[in-house]
């Protein structure tokens, strides 16, 4: 019989009204690979907070390496063994690796002997093949070096169960190989690794058993080696995905409308972020931007939008350069819109209702106001009907934003963004964190735009999102643009290497 | 001109500037504690005041200037937990709750004084007196300065690099820069960011407190209304030039207490011009300190920002 | 029910109101008063007695304006600590326009006074406007630093250069009776200040809550990087309210010199733009409570007087209660109206109570 290195029965989680977790079995063998894999809201999330100790199940009970178990605090988990590394990383930026890894760990006494950690710490990474100066800042690693960071931050502390939350998402497809071995090795010095993804190939790489969740409940639990990826993607999502893009259909691509041209612009931290891209984009075209996280998109679709002013290089729509126009005039003269990363942040007040959101572009202007005064009476009315049109799931257009679902906060700021007749369109990772109803709503928003002629730039890191919808994709690595290429062209291999910063013209 | 060059008045001067200096290190470093673990502490100025009054009483009541300042400690110590209960724990906008914290104490310590303390609030108070460290006080010049001082001001020399060794050299400290920085991940690590950040406001109150004490049992030794003077917030501009870091922040404090020594000379020196074009000077000292380094620091990340776990 | 609960949520200051008054009957007893009697002195003091509510009046018009003067940059997320400054300032110009200026008929010459209280106290809330959007600098400790100031230049202003000959202390001299304001209760100090506070809040109010302007502001308040995505421009509104807040703590002051003192004192205003703050608070940041909660700030103030000549009382104990008041509604404001989760409560007990009724009636 098999030693089951953690143990779930019928674990349950509620939110308010939300079952978050339903049921929940899950068998983990010591010294394997597991892979939880479900969709977002699938509440893979929910299940290793739990774990973790972050949450306290409604119901149910866990058995940790034979015995009942109860996590009250992540604390407590990590000294019963369990090490989390989530999917954002729990790094102070302006600490130094070593200073990272012994923070919050028990007995260190009054002195901080941070020497002799840093000796131990490098003797442990040089054991997993991680090279790692210990007395680096975090801010100044790389994405993937953060990442081993985290690693060595739970091995420190003699976890025995490594908990990965979505941890491929943050790396390039070159750095994904190498992050997967060194989970075999992990597995291979004994430790239990449980991985969450919504990534077959991942899974099917290097896992040994998978479990498969779906809308808070445990769909499948088996071998990895007697199951097929398409049927992983079935009981993932619950019926047969088909993988067919949209009917997109074949408009000859208008006139030249964005012409951008050797931009360049610093980022918050003073860091050069963006060098030197330049791109077109013709009325009726979609230009998908693709690549890691962090590559300079974020700070790309500011310059465009106006919300950060270019260091060098300048940016013309229609013949007319706009490099210096304000926000206001971008949005109002230019007709440019915008549907920013950060929903919670940037798209939307979440303490405003949704009326006074729906009003955010253009409560300057008619219909919203007029000479100054607001109208809230046609406000109320045009609100109405984009809520109706863009089947906004809400209780009154007087609610709070904050209280809505995130495929309904979405759907609100297409709405406002589209409505206007834009000629611009910026749209970037629209579809982060939603269902899959809602990003079929949302990129058939899009392919319409597209259909009535406006130039619109795609940014997002799923390449399958950006194959779906675009007519040309541009792969950004480390702020440059190093290829851009037609979808039929952009095989994995291709993007692979593109994202990983080897631009066409060198790989030829 | 000459006199400037004049030994005794070199002394004279440095001797002054280091009495002034004293109470806005106490409430700096203070400071820097609570803005490290990411709470803004505007109400040091309402601590120094709490502790200038809790030493009177006190002092007042006992006969006993260590009776003062224990009580002194007390008093900003429950500003701290006040400050600490509305910051943290309801999670109200820190600088509201701090100012909130400031006009209560001035109300507060100005009609309990008139209570208990009454009519005798012109009378002096019994308090510390100098004491001079054998050898090191009949170095020339700067022995009498630095080491014919006060029991608060050696204390004073102690609180200062054992608040940097705190910071930097222990667990501890490690915790409260990860918790202005990240809470996040000091939540995650298993550190739990309502104490510790409680913890510090708290010990924050305290040092300013000793601050005010300060003022009553080595300056002054009365207790007047509203003695603070914005003594509490002329500490944090200093730590915001000591990059909140506490030996920073104490030379900061250093400066400060300079030029309010030197517009003193400057009261004195010219009777006929109105002492308050000078008395302005330690505020425009700081006022343009820290516009010539706006956009040169940054201050901890976290700081201000309430922590919910799991929050958006 | 529910919408019970929702008023008692609405009315969060009033309850807070109440718990300092009751916490300062706790203080008023350490002095051996009956709490009781000290308060209906008070009140009666206050409210009451003609003379008192023209002390009361007399005392609304600055602290009424110096809450308008919070209020408006606090919409856009500005603390604006500077209203006492605000006011020296405004004080200050006032009276050089009044003493300074060539003569001319008062018609002309009162509102130019007017005006130049309302450019004084502008240009120095400007200064922490412009290093708040331009340099980042944070606005509560440059307007905190900028009060010691205003108030020494006035100190200065009034003790020198400008001090009434053979004058006890420090003063100006007295401006001219033309320049004075129109009185509204006969025989009283009660000028018209706290009126022209009340027009402006009535203002106020339209302009937050009716024109694009007030959505600005307000975007800028919750969410700044929305704003700026919204093409707001954000350091332009930052040094326009910190302007319009600034002179509007001008107003006061310069009302308070043309209204009241007549002529430019030191320490002219016993920190009223503190209970600005004050009043901010206990109105929730709607203008339209201003000129309430004001009222009922200055009753306090002026009644606390009263109250000290009836049962010796120090009437330091306001300053005390004022502070316990701003306390407490800061404490309040941590406690948000959620519908789901008193609706939730309430189902819960009605089936608690069912289930209770049903086994009550099983026996």
């Amino acid at each position: 019989m098999k030693t089951f290195a953690l143990q779930l029965d019928r674990v349950s989680k509620v939110f308010g009204d939300f079952r978050a977790l339903n049921n929940i079995d899950l068998r983990v063998v010591a010294g394997s690979i597991h892979a939880i894999l479900g969709e977002n809201g699938a509440g893979k999330t929910t299940l290793m907070n739990i774990l973790y100790g972050l949450y306290q199940p409604d119901g149910g009970s866990i058995t940790l390496n034979g015995q009942p178990a109860v996590i009250p605090s992540p604390s407590a988990a990590m000294e019963m063994g369990i090490g989390m590394i989530h999917q954002h990383f729990m790094l102070v930026d302006t600490l130094t690796v070593v200073e990272n890894v012994v923070l919050g760990l028990p007995g260190q006494g009054l002195q901080l002997s941070l020497a002799e950690h840093a000796a131990r710490l490098t003797e442990l990474s040089q054991t997993y093949g991680f090279d790692i100066d210990p007395h680096v800042e975090i801010w100044k690693l790389p994405i993937g070096m953060r990442q081993r960071v985290e690693i060595l931050k739970v091995l420190y502390r003699q976890a025995n169960i490594i908990i990965l939350d979505e941890p491929t998402s943050v790396l390039a497809p070159n750095e994904v190989a190498s992050f997967l071995e060194g989970l075999k090795r992990l597995r291979d010095a004994g430790k239990t690794v449980i991985f969450i993804t919504h990534k077959l190939d991942e899974v099917a790489e290097v896992a040994d058993r998978i479990t498969v969740m779906r809308l808070g409940q445990v769909t499948a639990e088996t071998e990895v080696a007697s199951i097929t990826t398409r049927d992983m993607a079935r009981m993932m999502v619950g019926r047969d995905v088909v993988l067919t893009a949209f009917e997109k259909p074949d408009t000859p691509p208008g006139p030249l409308r964005v012409v951008a041209r050797n931009l360049s612009a610093i980022d918050n931290r003073g860091i050069q972020a963006l060098k030197d891209v330049s791109f077109e984009i013709r009325s009726g075209e979609i230009l998908g931007v693709a690549g890691v996280d962090g590559n300079g998109q974020a700070e790309l679709a500011e310059v465009l939008t106006g919300m950060r002013a270019p260091s060098a290089g300048s940016l013309a729509v229609d013949g007319e350069d706009i490099t210096a126009l304000s926000v206001y005039d971008r949005r109002h003269r230019i007709g440019l819109s915008y549907v920013p990363e950060d929903r919670h942040h940037t798209g939307l007040v979440l303490d405003f209702s949704v009326m006074k959101n729906a009003m955010l572009r253009d409560f300057r202007v008619a219909p919203f106001s007029k000479n100054g005064v607001l109208d809230m009476r046609r406000a109320r009315e045009v609100t109405d009907a984009w809520v109706k049109q863009f089947d906004v799931r809400l209780r009154s257009v007087d609610q709070a934003v904050r209280f809505l679902s995130g495929g309904n906060q979405q759907k609100l700021i297409f709405a406002r963004e589209v409505e206007c007749r834009p000629r611009v369109m910026v749209v970037m990772q629209p579809c982060k964190g939603l269902d899959v109803g809602a990003i079929e709503v949302l990129q058939r928003a899009i392919l319409s735009e597209r259909q009535r002629g406006t130039a619109i730039l795609y940014i997002s890191t799923e390449l399958e999102h950006i194959l779906n919808v675009c007519d040309r994709v541009a792969v950004m690595c480390a702020g440059r643009i190093t290829g851009i290429l037609r979808p039929q062209d952009a095989t994995d291999a291709r993007v692979g290497a593109l994202m990983g910063g080897i631009s066409e013209a060198e790989s030829a | 001109m000459e006199q400037l060059f004049d030994a005794q008045f070199m002394a004279d001067f440095l001797g002054s500037s280091l009495r002034l200096s004293v109470p806005i290190i106490f409430a700096a470093i203070g400071g820097v504690l609570a803005e490290r673990s990411g709470v803004f502490n505007i109400s040091l100025e309402g601590c120094i005041l709490g502790g200038a009054f809790g030493a009177a009483v006190g002092t007042y009541l006992t006969g006993s200037p260590f009776c003062g300042l224990m009580l002194g400690i007390t008093v900003a110590g429950s500003v701290g937990i006040m400050l600490a209960m509305l910051a943290v724990g309801l999670g109200i906008n820190q600088l509201v709750a701090g100012i909130a914290i400031n006009l209560l104490m001035v109300g507060l310590t100005s009609y309990l004084a008139r209570l208990i303390l009454g009519g005798d609030a012109t009378s002096t108070l019994p308090g510390f007196h100098p004491i001079a460290l054998p050898g090191l006080a009949s170095i020339p010049i700067i022995g009498p300065v630095l080491f014919q001082q006060d029991i608060l001001t050696y204390l004073m020399y102690l609180v200062v690099p054992a608040s940097w060794w705190f910071l930097y050299r222990t667990p501890w400290g490690l915790n409260v820069r990860a918790i202005g920085d990240y809470p996040v991940a000091a939540d995650s690590a298993g550190i739990s960011v309502p104490f510790v950040r409680t913890v510090c406001v708290i010990v924050s109150c305290m040092l300013a407190g000793v601050g005010g004490a300060y003022l009553v049992l080595s300056q002054v030794f009365v207790f007047t209304e509203h003695m603070s003077a914005g003594k509490g917030f002329i500490a944090l501009a200093a730590l915001i030039l000591g990059r909140w870091n506490p030996v920073g922040a104490f030379l900061a404090c250093i400066f400060f207490g300079m030029s309010d020594a030197l517009q003193l000379r400057l009261q004195f020196t010219s009777p006929d011009v109105p002492y308050q074009l000078f008395s302005m000077v330690p505020f425009l000292a700081s006022l343009l300190a820290l516009v010539l380094l706006s956009g040169k620091v940054r201050p901890p990340a976290a700081i201000g920002k309430k922590y919910v776990r799991g929050g958006k | 029910m529910l919408d019970i609960i929702r008023y008692v949520y609405m009315l969060r200051p009033v309850w807070a109101v109440l718990a300092a008054l009751f916490v300062g009957a706790g203080l008023i007893a350490v002095s051996g008063v009956n709490p009781l009697t000290a308060y209906s002195e008070l009140f009666s003091g206050a409210f009451l007695d003609y003379y008192g509510l023209a002390g009361t009046l007399v005392k609304t018009s600055p602290i009424l304006l110096a809450g308008l003067a919070v209020i408006l940059p606090l919409r856009a997320g500005l603390l604006n600590i500077g209203v006492e400054g605000q006011i020296y300032m405004g004080g200050l110009f006032s009276t050089f326009a009044a003493l300074l200026l060539p003569p001319m008929p008062a018609m002309i010459h009162l509102p130019i006074c007017i005006l130049f209280g309302a450019l004084g106290g502008g240009l120095w809330g400007l200064i922490p406007g412009y290093l708040k959007a331009l340099h980042g600098l944070n606005e509560v400790i440059v307007t905190i630093l900028l009060n010691f100031i205003a108030i020494n230049i006035v100190s200065f202003v009034v003790g020198g250069p400008m001090m009434q000959e053979g004058a006890p202390y420090p003063y100006s001299d007295e401006i001219g009776e033309q320049l004075f304001l129109p009185i509204v209760l006969p025989g009283t100090d009660a000028h018209i200040g706290f009126l022209v506070g009340l027009v402006l809040a009535v203002a106020m109010y339209f302009l937050l809550r009716f024109t694009t302007t007030g959505f600005a502001l307000d975007t800028i308040g919750s969410n700044p990087q929305a704003a700026r995505y919204a093409g707001i421009p954000v350091r332009r509104y930052v040094m326009l309210s910190m302007f319009a807040a600034g002179a509007i703590g001008g107003l006061a002051g310069a009302l308070e010199i043309l209204g009241l003192k007549h002529r430019l004192y030191h320490l002219f205003s016993p920190g009223y733009g503190f209970d600005g703050i004050v009043v901010a608070f206990m109105a929730q940041l709607n203008p339209l409570f201003a000129p309430v909660a004001a009222f009922f700030l200055s009753g306090l103030k002026a009644g606390a007087l009263v109250m000290q000549r009836a049962v010796g009382l120090e009437s330091t104990v306001i300053e005390a209660i004022l502070g316990l008041v701003i306390i407490f509604v800061a404490a309040s404001l941590a406690f948000t109206y959620n519908r789901t989760f008193w609706k939730l409560l309430l189902e819960r007990r009605r089936q608690v109570e069912a289930d209770l009724g049903a086994s009550m009636g099983e026996k």
